[in-house]
């Protein structure tokens, strides 16, 4: 009974959002209040149905409802029960839900955010917004349905994949979908200016911090799949190029664009039409990133069962969207003015040259990543595209917009001195440049990819630390406190992402640089020295887990003789599908992490007891990379958090209020 | 409301851009990224030289096949999908157009023996490659795949998975006369 | 791709780590690991050859230390492989002309980028001292309006 609630619920949901997308829009283009007004009920009420379906899925996993194909084929009476619930989004369908209640989610929260928009532009927005959800809606209904029946049903369940099981996996997919997912609220604001015909300060204004949120759960969710990856998988990488990491990435390039040019046109008027095609090409990526994971047509290792009609529908659905609003684009740009008129050297023209870096490495990544698929399609051979290329290309691009970064913010708007920007920032450059030099002797072995990168992380502190500084400065007088405080939180946000940059690129930098990896065969009792740390394998025991067996290793880490930590990686084979998953251990220090995970057992299975491989990596640093994420996450909802906004939210807000009392 | 047509054509370069970008994938999704074609179509055949499955102490050389237009079958007894294709094989054997030669894939002789005991044994002859070295040289990488080698020992064409009645009569057998005329 | 036998074989299980029996030397797995990191596995296609556990993996893992220990170099173990599966095998794709694109567009891109930021940069400096200076009072009005900064 409550899957088939659930299913109605979302056949109930499109029709309320094909009315949502389809009346409103006709409203603004007849001029008609009373259809445009339709829009904000619609929008509620779409997400009150939708997470009503979500609700649902997630009861049959609960509790175990394996009559449910979607439960039956993901879950497993054995699973924790918060593993159950993670498991709603944890097959393709589930997902597919989740984009979905994100999506209604949004738009719910732009119909409760936008009393003070014109009427005509709320109404265009929430309708494009309503014409995404059918899109979806479709989607799921017809080639992705959650609530299918197994008849007759399987008595247990074939268990959620255990690499699933995990909690980076359980809040990855919702962070993420929450920052794929907001980049629809930009879009829709941009294809609504683009409709109404007005592309001017006041709608970057509006569309600004929904993208900043949006930029920054999206920075938060790939930070934590790529923590996910470095502990799960056993090799202590962090990122490898994959298609569907890529697939993130590029949607994160664009929008950082699109945060950066968003700016400039609220601020200067500039830029209209690029911003709003970085508003397009932001959420086109996530699409993309959609169809790429979901459709086969790369080799990846997400592990969505893949099937042509899924990928027919979404490239379809995408050549509608996508290719609709650059058609839009196309039409309405031209006519889009210049805005405010700027300098050579001007935070503007620097600002520029960011978005130019961004969008020529995030085409880098579109190409490497459908590079083998070009060749393929023109029957010319197949190749792999590996991290190999993406080094390569990567990091020179996007060297000189991280050195831009020190610069910019510095820069005045409109026209910025040569001389004066020297004066200001000399100082910086020499502390970054000499650090950056000497830090590697210290650090154990100076190579000229250290020494830049610590020289472009660095550079970032020190601007920062300049910027911060004249800005208390320019602040007027009184206590320190209050000149910190005179402000705004958008400029501290802008400054921690910044900040956030930094630390990442010394993260990178470092663990680039100086780890060690050693793949090795241990004896029990034997002792290993890598690096400036000895480590003792003293054997494997079994033990039991909740839904799996496990072999814990014991591993003691010394350190000029003294015991610092006793590592217990595992290795776990899942009881309902067989599955065999390494858990690393890792010892975890603000200057780097000491990794150990075990092999196989040297003597084949039957002797655990044994020597076995174990792999023990020393990564200097390497959790800064995290925390640089999230320190950019972090500095994403400071921005938002500026009293202009929180003014404005609480006016809106009590506006809601009092509307709603006085119905 | 329309910019001059010069600016609408600069600003339509990523719809442009995005057509493209759809008959690729479009094209993409007919494909399976997985398979990876040989190098060797049209290169001489690797080498070998291997004991008989049957009677460890006679060798067969891919030379001694010099001459003939032949396919070489790569198959082990604990692979799956090789029944998939055994049926078709034991037909094919049964018609005579062209000798089928097993490479037995890292497989115990034995197991294998039986195997073909129970299945029925459609091969010309089997050879045993146990450690999966000539596997290697011929760039194995899945199990069953076919090789078709013509008389001057080049080879022509790999079927990659389980022969399929498809393959055998739109692509394999038609080149396979062709190649011995 | 169904029932091919490797397919299953790709779990996230580490690969059997050494497995040869010569004596053990730091320099040459150190070698074998950053070869074998540029390598792709044929069966556990998004693995390097180095982390995959499938049983191909470890053949040529072993067939790779082989020819290592034979004193090839590098790229003649890298021939090696192409000559068998092709240049499937690269994660670092060849230079060669169906691969220029690949290789020469991001720099091109940029080339073009930086172009178009010059184009763009004349043509406002152009559009600016063709426009009639703008009212100060208005424009001061304007960015107290939409600025909540100070200026720096």
């Amino acid at each position: 009974m409550i899957p088939e609630l659930g299913n109605f619920a979302l056949i109930v949901a499109l029709l309320v959002a094909a009315t949502q997308g389809v009346v409103p829009m006709l409203g603004a283009a007849l001029n008609q209040p009373r259809m445009m007004a339709l829009a904000r009920p619609a929008a509620r009420m779409q997400f009150v149905l939708v997470a009503t379906a979500f609700a649902c899925l997630a009861w049959s996993f609960a509790s175990n409802d394996f009559s449910v194909q979607n439960v039956a084929a993901n879950s497993n009476s054995e699973l924790p029960l918060h593993y159950r619930i993670a498991a709603t989004w944890g097959s393709h369908e589930g997902s597919l839900l989740l984009w979905m209640l994100m999506l209604a989610g949004w738009s719910c929260a732009v119909s409760v955010f936008s009393r003070n928009l014109p009427g005509a532009l709320a109404a265009r927005v929430l309708s494009v917004m309503g014409l995404i959800g059918v899109g979806f809606l479709l989607f799921l209904l017809f080639t992705s349905n959650p609530f299918a029946r197994l008849i007759p049903p399987a008595p247990e369940g074939r268990d959620l994949n255990p690499l699933l099981q995990d909690p980076g996996m359980v809040f990855h997919p919702p962070l993420l979908y929450m920052g794929y997912v907001g980049f629809s609220v930009a879009f829709a604001f941009a294809l609504a200016a683009l409709i109404g015909g007005r592309l001017d300060a006041t709608w970057a204004r509006w569309s600004r911090p929904w993208t900043t949120v949006a930029w920054a759960f999206l920075t938060a969710g790939i930070a934590l799949g790529s923590g996910w990856a470095y502990y799960t998988l056993g090799w202590g990488g962090w990122w490898f190029w994959d298609p569907v990491e890529n697939a993130s990435f590029m949607p994160w390039l664009t929008g950082t664009a699109l945060i950066h040019s968003l700016a400039v046109t609220e601020k200067r008027g500039a830029f209209r039409s690029w911003t709003v095609l970085l508003a397009i090409l932001a959420f086109s990526l996530s699409l993309l990133g959609t169809f790429l994971v979901r459709s086969g047509v790369l080799t990846s290792v997400h592990a969505f069962a893949t099937d042509p009609a899924r990928g027919v529908f979404i490239l379809v659905f995408l050549a509608i969207v996508i290719g609709g609003s650059l058609a839009l684009f196309a039409w309405r740009a031209g006519a889009v003015g210049l805005g405010g008129s700027f300098a050579l050297v001007s935070r503007e023209s620097m600002l520029l040259a960011n978005n130019i870096v961004l969008i020529v490495a995030m085409a880098s990544v579109l190409l490497g990543t459908l590079y083998p698929l070009f060749l393929d399609a023109l029957d010319l051979g197949k190749i792999s595209v590996g991290p190999p290329y993406f080094d390569a290309v990567f990091y020179p691009l996007l060297a000189p917009a991280v050195f831009l970064m020190g610069v910019g913010p510095i820069a005045r708007w409109n026209r910025a001195a040569v001389p004066e920007l020297a004066a200001r920032l000399k100082w910086a450059l020499a502390v970054a440049l000499v650090s950056a030099l000497l830090l590697p002797f210290v650090l154990g072995r100076w190579s000229l990819l250290i020494a830049v990168g610590l020289f472009l992380a660095l550079w970032l502190f020190a601007t920062t630390a300049v910027n911060l500084w004249q800005r208390i400065k320019g602040s007027g007088r009184g206590s320190l406190l209050a000149r910190l405080a005179a402000n705004p939180a958008s400029y501290y946000g802008m400054l921690l992402a910044h900040l956030g940059v930094g630390i990442f690129i010394v993260g990178v930098t470092l663990v680039k640089g100086y780890e060690i990896e050693r793949d090795v065969r241990v004896d029990v009792g034997e002792r290993i020295a890598v690096g400036a740390y000895e480590f003792t394998f003293l054997g494997v025991t079994p033990a039991p887990g909740p839904n799996y067996r496990a072999l814990v290793g014991k591993v003691e880490v010394r350190r000029d003789g003294r015991l610092i930590e006793t590592l217990f990686p595992e290795k776990r084979i899942y009881n309902a599908s067989g599955q065999t998953m390494t858990i690393a251990a890792i010892d975890t220090a603000i200057s780097g992490d000491r990794y150990v995970s075990l092999g196989e057992p040297v003597g084949g299975d039957g002797a655990i007891t044994g020597a076995w491989g174990v792999r023990i990596y020393l990564k200097p640093f390497v959790d800064w990379i995290w925390l640089g994420a999230f320190v950019m996450a972090f500095g994403g909802f400071v921005a938002v958090s500026d009293r202009r906004y929180r003014l404005a939210v609480r006016r809106r807000l009590a506006a809601l209020v009092g509307a709603t009392a006085g119905e | 409301m329309m910019g001059s047509p010069a600016k609408t054509l600069r600003w339509s370069i990523p719809l442009a851009v995005f057509i493209v970008l759809v008959a690729f994938l479009w094209a993409g999704l007919g494909r399976d990224p997985h398979e990876v074609p040989s190098p060797l179509i049209g290169k001489p055949a690797p080498a070998f030289e291997l004991a008989l499955l049957h009677d460890a102490s006679r060798r067969l050389a891919a030379g001694d096949l010099k001459g003939k237009v032949w396919l070489l079958n790569v198959w082990a007894s604990w692979c799956v999908s090789c029944r998939v294709e055994h049926p078709l094989l034991l037909q094919l054997a049964k018609t005579n157009i062209v000798p089928v030669y097993g490479l037995d894939y890292k497989d115990k002789p034995e197991d294998a023996r039986a195997w073909l005991a129970q299945h029925g044994d459609p091969y010309t002859a089997s050879i045993i490659d146990s450690d999966g070295k000539v596997g290697i040289d011929y760039g194995v990488y899945g199990v069953p795949e076919t090789f078709l080698i013509d008389k001057a020992g080049v080879v022509r064409y790999k079927q990659i998975g389980p022969l399929t009645i498809e393959a055998l009569q739109q692509k394999i057998l038609p080149l396979v006369r062709q190649l011995q005329q | 791709m169904t029932g091919r036998r490797w397919v299953g074989a790709c779990l996230f299980a580490l690969a059997a780590v050494g497995g040869a029996a010569e004596p053990p030397s730091a320099a040459l797995d150190a070698r074998l690991k950053r070869l074998e990191a540029e390598l792709r596995c044929l069966v556990c296609q998004n693995q390097t050859l180095a982390d995959s556990n499938a049983d191909l993996a470890g053949d040529l893992r072993r067939e790779v230390r082989e020819l290592a220990l034979a004193g090839r170099t590098d790229d003649e173990i890298r021939d090696y492989l192409v000559a068998r599966y092709g240049d499937f095998v690269l994660y670092d794709p060849p230079l060669k002309p169906t691969t220029w694109l690949l290789w020469f567009a991001p720099f091109t891109l940029l080339a073009g980028g930086g172009l178009l930021w010059w184009q763009v940069l004349s043509r406002r400096q152009r559009a600016a001292s063709a426009a009639p200076p703008s009212d100060p009072v208005a424009e001061a009005r304007a960015r107290a309006l939409l600025d909540d900064e100070p200026p720096p």
